[in-house]
């Protein structure tokens, strides 16, 4: 169970050689055309269901009073909080100088990227006139008005904007020396061409490395207070307005931790299945998985005193309406998501305690297919629990979603999925010179006592 | 074809720790445009090099201060250029302000940051005359090279011994791209 840990020049080469072969030398082409023709399918199912929606307008949709926001903006939410794991494995644990993160962090972050773009476009599908939605941002108009900047929605804007702008950058920057080993281990004309233009000409010249290394480490520090402030803004989003069930000051920590542990999740089944496809089994070694279903079962747990946190306000404020809330999510129509969310996020977590089991990378998966669903529940039941009955009983409606809206969010997952295959078919999916850096450090450490 | 004018020496070393220590004794001896390669960053070639640069930290915390500079007043202007009464509330609303002002700090810090990095870097820069030397690919995957440069003053005709003398397995010649001087 030990960590790959290079510490000789022929395992040095070992690890870049097996990391860019992936993309030069594709080992899974059958497979890998049949999940991108599924992957196609599924994205066209987006492109359909988008030009429906803009053709026929949100009526299309089965969102309308006082349920206005429907599952594109519980989509929404779940699709960032899923980007959230990968700036936390890659930034946070950089800078706690945890090693085993270097096997990680490049397809964590490459999820996390994919992931922004799937769930920022969601509010722009969902605003009734998206191609306006330029609106939101301050530039001088001829209509003389300004973004109002006290409403939660303009914090919004920015808020995803820097985070898919800064997580770019951070995965970028990160990867060039390994697009400078792809080119020059590339043997074809287009690919040397390809990885040339992304390595930018990095030749791992010493002062290079030296001023990388400081912007690498500031990107990173900055990242982790970034990624608090952008679940807790979009928390904001419900905590800042006077809806029972939403106006509480635990919102902000609990989306964090729940968008913490459904991204863990994620990286989870995403790393379990690309250690098999691509027989990862010495740089994705048990001890990842490990790591991996702690960070699950820590953020989980936190996230389920966030549940607990939330049922208790409600019961201590002895709000009419808070209450009413709190039995509409426990017993009412909606109950079905509300014990779907706590069964699915955190009974079979509860295996994770094991060792053993975090080690087996089947029961992994399963726990974290379990948690993806169960958060994707959690948010649906945080919007539609709280909106369903508003004040006034005259405008209580119960909330379905349409087909289109089903369509669209499928057409999501195949967005995502186009994206990370073309990720993971172009480009090093693993950060080998880290890989090697690690080797080297232990090395030294060992020698020096 | 005319013998090309050479750009600089690059002496091949095994491991890290022979070109750290090739890299402080080619200080010691006095040249001053030489450059280290590496497939990863070396923990303390940085100071073997005598690397002491505030530009990156330094861009990144003006950047970072532009930005929030740049978000709050932005919120201020507007706020005041439109103001919209909402039962009383004050125009001007630094809590409500702060998210965008962190936000745009965080934006310009990064950008900032990594752009003067890439900047002092020299990149993008495709065409390098050590990318001529037959080797030299090997830097990005497990050789360390120490390189001087002809145009070092200190550097004569025995540097190649010198480089030699370091514990360098080869040492080649790059030569100076077609054209320069």
């Amino acid at each position: 169970m030990a960590s790959p840990k290079p510490k000789t020049p022929e395992g040095y080469a070992a690890v870049t050689r097996e990391v860019t072969a992936i993309p030069l030398d594709f080992p899974q082409t059958r497979a890998w055309r049949l999940w991108f023709a599924a992957a196609l399918a599924l994205l066209a199912s987006y492109i359909v269901s988008a030009w429906v929606l803009f053709v026929r307008g949100v009526g299309v949709w089965g969102n309308n009073i006082p349920d206005n926001w429907g599952i594109a903006i519980s989509n929404y939410i779940w699709w960032i909080g899923i980007g959230h794991a990968g700036t936390l494995i890659s930034a946070m644990l950089l800078l706690m100088q945890q090693h085993w993160r270097n096997s990680l962090n490049r397809f964590a972050e490459a999820m996390t990227l994919f992931a922004v773009v799937c769930g920022g476009l969601y509010p722009i599908l969902h605003l009734g006139r998206p191609w306006r939605f330029y609106w939101i941002a301050p530039y001088p108009s001829t209509m003389r008005v300004w973004p109002q900047f006290q409403s939660p929605l303009t914090w919004d804007f920015f808020a995803v904007l820097t985070y898919l702008t800064v997580s770019l950058v951070f995965w970028y920057v990160g990867a060039i020396p390994d697009f400078a080993s792809t080119r020059d281990r590339a043997k074809s004309r287009p690919a040397q061409v390809f990885y040339g233009l992304l390595a930018l000409g990095w030749r791992g010249a010493g002062r290079h490395w030296a001023r990388w290394r400081q912007a690498y480490r500031l990107c990173a520090a900055i990242a982790v207070p970034l990624v608090i402030s952008v679940h807790s803004e979009i928390s904001l989003l419900f905590a800042a307005g006077p809806i029972p069930g939403w106006t509480s000051t635990v919102f902000p920590p609990y989306f964090v931790l729940g968008a913490a542990f459904s991204g863990f999740a994620v990286v989870s089944m995403l790393a379990t299945s690309l250690r098999r496809a691509f027989g990862l089994y010495d740089l994705v070694t048990p001890r990842h998985l490990d790591m991996l279903g702690r960070l699950t079962l820590a953020s989980g747990m936190m996230t389920a005193y966030g549940y607990v946190a939330d049922t208790f306000n409600a019961l201590y404020s002895g709000e009419p309406q808070e209450l009413e809330t709190l039995h509409d999510r426990l017993f009412g129509p909606y109950a079905w998501c509300y014990w779907g969310a706590v069964v699915l996020n955190f009974a079979p977590l509860q295996l994770m305690w094991r060792g053993d089991l975090r080690r087996r990378p089947v029961v992994l998966f399963l726990v974290g297919l379990s948690v993806t669903v169960g958060m994707w529940l959690e948010r649906y039941m945080l919007l539609f629990s709280s909106l369903f009955r508003d004040y006034l009983v005259s405008s209580w409606r119960n909330y379905r979603p349409s087909v289109w809206e089903w369509s669209l969010f499928a057409g999501s997952i195949g967005l995502f999925l186009t994206l990370f295959l073309l990720f993971i078919r172009l480009l090093p999916m693993i950060s080998a010179f880290e890989i090697k850096e690690a080797g080297f450090e232990e090395k030294t450490e060992a020698a020096h006592g | 074809m005319a013998e090309r004018a050479v750009f600089a020496l690059v002496a091949e070393f095994n491991d890290a720790e022979t070109l750290l220590d090739a890299v402080r004794r080619a200080r010691e001896a006095g040249y001053t445009r030489f450059e280290a390669f590496s497939p990863f960053p070396i923990e303390g070639l940085k100071e073997a090099l005598g690397f002491s640069e505030p530009w990156v930290p330094l861009a990144t915390l003006l950047g970072g201060i532009a930005g929030a500079a740049i978000g709050f007043l932005m919120q201020v202007y507007t706020s005041l250029d439109y103001p919209i009464d909402i039962e009383g509330r004050p125009t001007v609303a630094p809590q409500a302000f702060m998210l965008i002002t962190f936000e745009l700090m965080v934006l310009g810090a990064v950008l900032t940051g990594v752009i003067v990095m890439l900047l002092r870097c020299g990149l993008p820069r495709l065409s390098h005359p050590l990318f001529d030397v037959p080797t030299f690919h090997l830097a990005s995957l497990n050789r360390f090279f120490l390189v001087i440069e002809t145009a070092d003053p200190r550097f004569t005709g025995g540097t190649r011994r010198f480089l030699k003398g370091l514990g360098a397995v080869r040492v080649d010649a790059a030569p100076a791209p077609e054209g320069a001087a």
